[in-house]
Order: structure tokens, then C-alpha cells, then sequence
């Protein structure tokens, strides 16, 4: 209980964000078209790829002789950059095709 | 201090870059656009970790591993954008399934490399913990659904009592996942077997749902992995992780949500199968439509919408999975030339994921002003000469709103059976993802042109050509 509440303390501005940006989050797609749904998925998906930073920041602190962590941490960041990639890419050309055509 | 300075200046702006990117992703003229500014924020929240971040802890990083970082974001990127770049349109889902199961993946391993680092650190523990197990378990579901949705698994598999079975391996990794956090043990292996543990709960919980309801389930894991990434921020004190994996978190929930709305379906009867078993009881015991069907060739199919004034295309999931979606924007404009009124009516769910059929249709060059919305388009069947549905089923059945022991009774459908003439082209009289017979086949204004959508609306294009 005590841990739980030191943690609360230390980390109160953390906090107030998570709840604040979830209600960023459902007032964001709360009233979207249902015709966007794959094109706003695609692009969501996209964007929990910053869990790439964590790999990179992984491979910074790795000690060098852990041959097995850089390992670890190489493939971490290779996967963590094809969801950043490949999800802003793919999302890009799928919406490039809703042009209006006259 | 300069340098704290800029590097939170970066994920400032990277966070920005999210928000105001979701926010223009949820309008049609500004969606491109904002998807740029969200990869602008990634790639300076990157940047910012590589170059500025080291010295700013006082980090000595060895050449060599900066060399691996950045082989790792070459390959990464090469095979991303390769993939990106050459999928088809129709295999959407299964893309964004499999990117998600990468970000899950990376998290997972974030957590099995962070362990030893943290042991005797509560907090942080809980934060690794819960990140390998959202993580790892968005993974391999994520591998699952993709597999299903190419094709290479195609049976949903149910092992006896697999509800019960399935809370009960859910419990355990809570459980294992709750004592390593409180024993606070340094053990390695513990958190190897927790990762396994997960994996396997991750495989469990997508292998029994069937393929249609894939894209809920995909959308579900998707806020799994933003979720997964908000406790990597936690972990590192890391705003831009932060909000960037709560922002995809609670967004995906809401997306998960208004997508089971639009299908008629609830999360738990999803995730716990209630509509399969269900359903074919219904079937099997309820009334069987009477009445003939009337079979069309292709050649009746043409004449009918040639001397049309208005006809309305509905396409649906056979559409996509015949890849007609070419061959029907020749029909539409052989049509129009003709002097004929050509619209789409689409329903919310139509295609194999909300959304997905205006993707297919703008990828055919269909004008996006063709595409009505159902709520649009209902009023306007009744003055309609001839509809022509292909490869739809499920979303154009009156049951819906005529037979309340129907299991889709009460979904929003398209006022198809209203219009003067109807076409249905679909590959045999099989039921659609509910099971249930469409009485709207019976129909006597109906006619069946049977056949795989796209050899079917080529051979009609061709008698079109020859009129």
C-alpha cells in the first residue's frame, strides 16, 4: 500500500496525463465516419510504434559485452520499426486513393 | 540542461504530432495530411532518443552499437515500407494485424530485457510486467488473426470448455505475473515462462473467434499494444510513449466499440462466441424460407440495368474476396455512358472490415461522391430500377427487420428489397457469416446471377458492350 502510494506521489503528473489523454483519445474518434475505420486503425496502429524508443532506449543502456541483449534488443527495434514504417506507409497509400476524381 | 530541454521540447512536439494526427485522421480531406504529422512527431521522437538522449544521461555508446540501431532501422524500414508498398488492397486487415503483432512484439521484449535491470524496484516491476504480458499477448493474438485472415487458418478452433479454460490460463499469467512483481524474485527464468505464458494466452484467446469477427479483434489488440506502450513510458518516464501508446489505447478502445455497433455485435459475444453457437440452432430449427428462386445469366443481368434509369451497386464482402472491385467500376462507367444514375450504397460494415469497401473502390478510381452511406441511401431504393448486390449477404436480409427471432434482427440493413428490380450476384446459395437463409433470394423481383463476382460482372460488362 505504501509503495503504491509513494508511486502515486512521484509520478501525479504522469498520471493526470494518462486521464486526460484518454479522454483526448475517445473525443477523438468518437465521431468519426465509419468509412475512415480502416484508415484510422491503420494509422492508430501506427502510432503505438513508438514503443520503438523503448528498444532504442534498451540498446543505449545495454551493457556491449551482453551479446545475447543486443541480440534481444537488435530484433526489438527491427519489429518496432517495421510497425512504425509499415504502418505510416501503408496508411499513406491507402488514403492517397481517397482523392476526389473529377 | 540545454539538452533536457530540447529532447522534451522533441516529445512535446512528437505528442502534438499524435494528437492533431488522430484528430485530421477522422475527416476524409484532412486524413493524409495527418497522417504525416504523426510520422513527423515518430521520426523526431526517434532522432531525439538516438542523438540527444545519450549524452543528455551521460551514456558512453559504443560505436558498434550505435552501428546495430541503425542496421536494425534500415532492415526494419526496408521490409516495412517493401511490405507497405506491395500489399494488395484486399489484404488490409491482415497488414494491419500484422504491424500491430510487431508493436506487441517489441514490447514484449522491452520487458524480458528490462527484468534484471529493475529487480527489488516494485513500481518499475509493475510496469515491465504489464507491458510483457499486453505485449506478448497482442503478439501472438496478432499472429493468429493474421493467419486467419490470409487464409491459412481457416476453422475456428474450439477446444472443449474453451471459455473456461481460457479465463482460467488468463488468471494464471495475472497471477504469476502478480507474484514475480511482489516477491519481488530476480529470477530470470520466472520471466522467460511469464512470457511464455502469455504467448500462449495471446494464441488461446483469437484461435476460437471466427474470421469475420477478425477486424474486432484486431482493433482490440491494437489498443492492447497502445496500452502495452503507455507502461513503456511509465517505465522510462518516457511523455512521448506516454501519450502516444494511451492516445492508440483509448482510441482503439472506442474504435473496437463503435465497430461492434456497426456489425450488430457485442464485445463479450465476440470474444466468448455466443452468436456461433447460437445462430445455427436458430437456423437449424427455424422456419425455412418457401418459394423459388429465379436464375439470371449474364446476358438477362445486362439487359436489366442497360434500359435502367437509376441503379444502385451494393458490394460486399465477395466483392473483395473475388477482387472485382476493377471490373465493377467498368460496369459503373459503361453505365453512366449509357446515361444510366450509378451510385454505391455501403454499408458500415461492408467489405471484410468497417470501412474497407470505400478503400477498395477508391483504390478501383471510384469517385468518392458515388459512395453513399446507408442512412443516406435507404430513402432512396423505392425510385430505383435495378439493385445490384454483389457478393453481400447478411447486410441487405429483411429479417433483420421483419423476423424478431432472427439472430440479426434489429441490425441496420440496406432497404434493398424497396427497389423495382434486384440482382444478387453471389457464388451459390451458401448463407452468409450469420448462417441464416435471406429471403430476399425468394424474392419474385429478384434474380440470381450466380458466379464469382469478378467472372460474373466481366461477362455482364461484356453483353453491356455489345447493346
Amino acid at each position: 500500500m505504501n509503495e503504491f502510494l509513494n508511486f502515486v506521489q512521484q509520478n501525479i503528473q504522469m498520471i493526470y496525463i494518462v486521464i486526460l489523454m484518454i479522454f483526448v483519445g475517445i473525443e477523438l474518434i468518437g465521431h468519426v465516419p465509419a468509412v475512415l475505420h480502416t484508415p484510422l486503425m491503420s494509422g492508430a496502429n501506427a502510432i503505438h510504434g513508438v514503443v520503438i524508443i523503448g528498444a532504442i532506449l534498451v540498446m543505449l543502456h545495454m551493457n556491449p559485452e551482453n551479446l545475447f541483449g543486443l541480440v534481444i534488443g537488435f530484433i526489438a527495434v527491427v519489429l518496432g520499426t517495421l510497425n512504425v514504417v509499415g504502418g505510416f506507409v501503408v496508411t499513406d497509400r491507402m488514403l492517397d486513393m481517397f482523392k476526389t476524381k473529377k | 540542461m540545454m539538452k533536457t530541454a530540447i529532447l522534451d521540447l522533441l516529445y512535446l512536439l512528437a505528442s502534438v504530432g499524435f494528437i492533431v494526427g488522430l484528430k485530421m485522421l477522422g475527416s476524409p480531406k484532412t486524413a493524409r495530411r495527418g497522417n504525416i504529422y504523426a510520422a513527423i512527431g515518430m521520426i523526431l521522437a526517434i532522432l531525439g532518443t538516438i542523438f540527444i538522449y545519450p549524452s543528455m544521461a551521460g551514456l558512453q555508446v559504443p560505436t558498434f552499437v550505435y552501428g546495430l540501431i541503425f542496421a536494425a532501422i534500415l532492415i526494419g524500414t526496408i521490409i516495412g515500407w517493401g511490405i507497405a508498398m506491395k500489399v494488395e488492397m484486399t489484404k488490409m486487415p491482415e497488414l494491419v494485424s500484422f504491424f500491430n503483432g510487431m508493436g506487441g512484439a517489441t514490447a514484449g521484449l522491452i520487458g524480458l530485457m528490462e527484468f534484471s535491470h529493475n529487480v527489488g524496484h516494485t513500481s518499475k516491476m509493475f510496469m515491465i510486467v504489464a507491458g510483457l504480458i499486453i505485449g506478448s499477448v497482442s503478439f501472438s493474438g496478432s499472429m493468429i488473426a493474421w493467419g486467419k485472415l490470409s487464409g491459412k487458418l481457416r476453422k475456428p478452433v474450439r477446444l472443449p470448455k474453451y471459455n473456461i479454460l481460457n479465463t482460467l490460463l488468463a488468471i494464471i499469467v495475472v497471477g504469476f505475473g502478480a507474484y514475480i512483481i511482489i516477491s519481488g524474485t530476480g529470477n530470470p527464468l520466472y520471466i522467460y515462462i511469464l512470457f511464455g505464458l502469455a504467448l500462449l494466452y495471446g494464441i488461446m484467446f483469437v484461435l476460437p473467434i471466427g474470421g469475420a469477427d477478425m477486424p474486432v479483434v484486431i482493433s482490440l489488440l491494437n489498443s492492447f499494444t497502445g496500452l502495452a506502450a503507455a507502461f513503456g513510458g511509465f517505465l522510462y518516464d518516457n511523455m512521448a510513449m506516454l501519450t502516444g501508446g494511451i492516445l492508440v489505447g483509448s482510441a482503439g478502445t472506442i474504435l473496437t466499440i463503435a465497430m461492434t455497433k456497426a456489425m450488430n455485435r457485442s464485445l463479450s459475444a465476440v470474444i466468448f462466441g455466443a452468436f456461433g453457437e447460437g445462430s445455427s440452432a436458430a437456423a437449424g430449427s427455424g422456419s425455412k424460407i418457401q418459394g423459388n428462386i429465379k436464375e439470371a445469366g449474364p446476358s438477362d443481368a445486362a439487359i436489366l440495368l442497360n434500359y435502367a434509369n437509376k441503379v444502385i451497386i451494393v458490394p460486399g464482402y465477395g466483392l473483395a474476396v473475388a477482387q472485382a472491385q476493377h471490373v465493377l467500376h467498368e460496369l459503373e462507367e459503361l453505365l453512366e455512358k449509357k446515361g444510366v444514375d450509378v451510385k454505391y450504397a455501403i454499408h458500415p460494415v461492408a467489405g471484410r472490415m468497417p470501412g474497407h469497401m470505400n478503400v477498395l473502390l477508391a483504390e478501383a478510381n471510384v469517385d468518392y461522391d458515388k459512395l453513399v452511406d446507408m442512412d443516406d441511401i435507404n430513402n432512396e431504393f423505392a425510385n430505383t430500377d435495378v439493385v445490384l448486390v454483389v457478393g453481400a449477404n447478411d447486410v441487405v436480409n429483411p429479417a433483420a427487420h421483419n423476423d424478431p427471432s432472427s439472430p440479426i434482427y434489429g441490425m441496420p440493413i440496406l432497404d434493398v428489397e424497396n427497389a423495382k428490380n434486384i440482382i444478387v450476384n453471389k457464388r451459390s446459395m451458401k448463407p452468409g457469416y450469420a448462417g441464416i437463409e435471406n429471403e430476399l433470394f425468394y424474392n419474385p423481383k429478384t434474380s440470381m446471377l450466380f458466379g464469382d463476382a469478378k467472372a460474373a460482372l466481366t461477362k455482364v460488362v461484356q453483353e453491356l458492350k455489345g447493346m
